[in-house]
């Protein structure tokens, strides 16, 4: 049973860490319909600024905190390509990604930073709690974080401007029809989102001990695959319950690779693995209504 | 609908996890001793550095599938697995976790806080630099220990000095964005400070900067010593290519590059740094307080390599003496 528990408590707590990059890409892809890419760039940067500042002396979460404004401007350059110079979606995305690689080895000044002997915020919790800084540590704060985040962003979300930024994802013509500036709806989302990935990217780097410019590869598949992964699991319907459905899909997706891992199964066929559970989480309700005889064509819909 | 389809999947999960235990659980007799090895990615050096690990404590007398169980795990520069394998370890409670490559040894250094579990990195240029030790010697608070494959530069210079004997002044290049690099250039410099040579240092991001900044250097130097820096390895034949046109000798730091045209180097074959490594698992197992009186140690057989085809592009000759000790010599 310890190799259940210990792949349990991993996956949950990568579940929740990991869940704010899938929230993040959910915001962009689904709620937005904006493609973007900036976040295998954005991820590591959060984990870039907050390792620069705790070296140089400052506050955990003070240094986390500045992550989270970092990855909003990150956010903010992608969005501003997209709607001031019009440059598509995905490639203002793309660029962003590139460039933030450069960037990233300027702010560190090299590819790697070891923060195992500095004070994260998962250091200053586990002298408050009186724990060890171990995984159930790691656990406790994700899922208070992540319970603040959730509640901020639902609330957001029901709000004037959130509504509105759901509307913009929808059906951006008509939303601007209706008198809404589509450009700042953009702006505000792709920001948000990317604030979001940043936020990970310095918690991650603080829990495993390191900030590298490379860890960022490959974030923008997880997150995409945690969302359809949870809305394939959990089917929700409302805005509350797709954020947490999205955090559900990311924790199931972590599970994956944790057993993935403990088969020995090499991670190079990882994400071949993933690709293939996407598109079964992709194809299976497209597969159920076919055989229940429920299949309506797109051009034949109202 | 919606619940039809979760319990599916949650039953799914539990058939998966269930048929994956046997898996972990060990099949067999109970091994004596249980080892996790990290490595970053699949590589030559690495992939050669982990043979010898298993090679080495099979001399010592673990025997992997005997009384040893290794469990090896490689994240393929994936580095959000890096963490989870690490994390992986320590809740199986593994013996000893031996990482290879940087990222990982710090990932398993901070998963192993707070528990006894001993860490011991292998082919780490500088273990102190990057905060994996306090001091090579003496870190009585870290279960930490490993080989390094830092090179001395003092002998590098000293091989110059054998082969271009009025050296007044040595070029180098290299990536400020690399640590260890900076590190090494300030060994360059202490090296020749001692003996009155002149270094003159050029900067480079990425490989496509090495030509532009081998020209720099020609007619400012007298011979051109590279480290073991990624960037400017990766550009080498560039360099090169300098130094041949301007009959400037060109003096890497590992072994591929002579084979690619450098003169001379000492370097180290990493199955060696590997057979090392495994020779301290095997003293970190049997000891009682793990790794943390165990010195951190340098590559120890360092083997001399040279190319006379090269130096002879480049000017000079290679004496007598060196290549009598030379373990390999390249003729091309």
């Amino acid at each position: 049973m310890d190799f259940f528990t210990s792949l349990m408590s991993t996956s949950v707590y990568e579940g929740l860490v990991y869940g704010f990059v899938a929230i993040g890409v959910y915001f962009t892809f689904r709620v937005l319909s904006f493609p973007d890419l900036t976040v295998d760039g954005s991820f590591p940067l959060g984990g870039a600024v907050a390792a620069v500042l705790i070296i140089n002396g400052s506050d955990p979460w003070l240094a986390t905190l500045a992550a989270l404004a970092v990855g909003i401007c990150a956010g903010l350059g992608t969005s501003l390509l997209n709607t001031k110079l019009r440059i598509n979606a995905l490639l203002a995305g793309i660029l962003m990604m590139v460039a933030l690689y450069s960037i990233n080895l300027m702010i560190m000044g090299r590819s790697l930073i070891p923060l195992l002997r500095e004070v994260t915020i998962f250091d200053q919790v586990a002298q408050v709690l009186g724990m060890r800084a171990d995984i159930n540590l790691s656990i406790i704060v994700t899922v208070v974080l992540s319970v603040i985040v959730l509640f901020v962003l639902n609330w957001f979300l029901h709000t004037e401007i959130g509504l509105a930024l759901r509307a913009t994802g929808d059906n951006e013509q008509m939303v601007r029809g209706l008198g809404v500036n589509t450009d700042m709806t953009t702006i505000l989302g792709v920001s948000l989102s990317n604030g979001l990935v940043s936020l990970s990217g310095a918690l991650v780097a603080q829990n495993q001990g390191f900030s590298d410019v490379g860890m960022g590869i490959g974030m923008i598949v997880m997150g995409l695959a945690s969302v359809i992964i949870g809305e394939g699991i959990f089917r929700p319907r409302k805005i509350t319950t797709i954020l947490l459905a999205v955090v559900g899909g990311t924790f199931a997706y972590r599970l994956f690779v944790g057993i993935a891992l403990r088969l020995g199964l090499p991670p190079t066929n990882l994400k071949l693995i993933t690709a293939v559970l996407v598109i079964i989480a992709l194809a299976i309700p497209y597969i159920q209504k076919k055989l229940r005889h429920e299949w309506v064509p797109p051009a034949v819909r109202m | 609908m919606k619940k039809n389809g979760l319990i599916k999947i949650l039953i799914s999960i539990c058939l998966v996890l269930a048929l994956a235990t046997p898996f972990t659980i060990g099949c067999g007799p109970a091994a004596k001793y249980k080892i996790g090895i990290s490595q970053l990615v699949t590589h030559p050096a690495l992939d050669a550095t982990r043979q010898g690990i298993i090679d080495g404590l099979a001399e010592k007398g673990y025997v992997e599938g005997d009384n040893l169980e290794i469990d090896y795990q490689n994240s393929e520069l994936d580095m959000s697995l890096v963490a989870t394998i690490a994390q992986k370890f320590v809740s199986d409670k593994v013996d000893a976790i031996v990482s290879i490559a940087t990222p990982n040894s710090l990932a398993a250094i901070d998963a192993t806080e707070g528990t006894d579990i001993p860490v011991i990195f292998s082919a780490i240029t500088d273990p102190a630099g990057s905060g994996m030790v306090a001091d090579w010697d003496n870190h009585p608070n870290e279960n930490v220990t490993g080989v390094s494959d830092m090179i001395v530069v003092q002998d590098d210079v000293n091989l110059i000095t054998q082969i271009v004997p009025n050296v007044k002044k040595i070029g180098t290049l290299y990536n400020a964005g690399e640590a260890n690099s900076v590190f090494l250039t300030s060994k360059l410099n202490e090296a020749c400070d001692a003996l009155g040579i002149e270094v003159v240092e050029q900067t480079v991001s990425t490989s496509a900067d090495v030509l532009a900044a081998a020209q720099a250097l020609v007619g400012q130097v007298d011979a051109i010593w590279v480290g073991t820096d990624n960037t400017v390895v990766s550009g080498l034949e560039a360099l090169i290519g300098i130094c041949e046109d301007n009959q400037i000798p060109f003096f890497p730091s590992d072994e591929p590059s002579i084979e690619r045209g450098g003169i001379a180097a000492y370097g180290f074959d990493y199955y060696d740094i590997g057979l090392q490594t495994g020779y301290m698992v095997a003293r970190v197992l049997e000891a009682d307080d793990g790794a943390v009186s165990i010195p951190v140690e340098k590559g120890e057989i360092i083997s001399l390599s040279v190319n006379t085809a090269a130096a002879a592009r480049m000017g000079v000759t290679i004496p007598q003496s060196l290549l009598d000790v030379a373990a390999t010599t390249y003729e091309e």
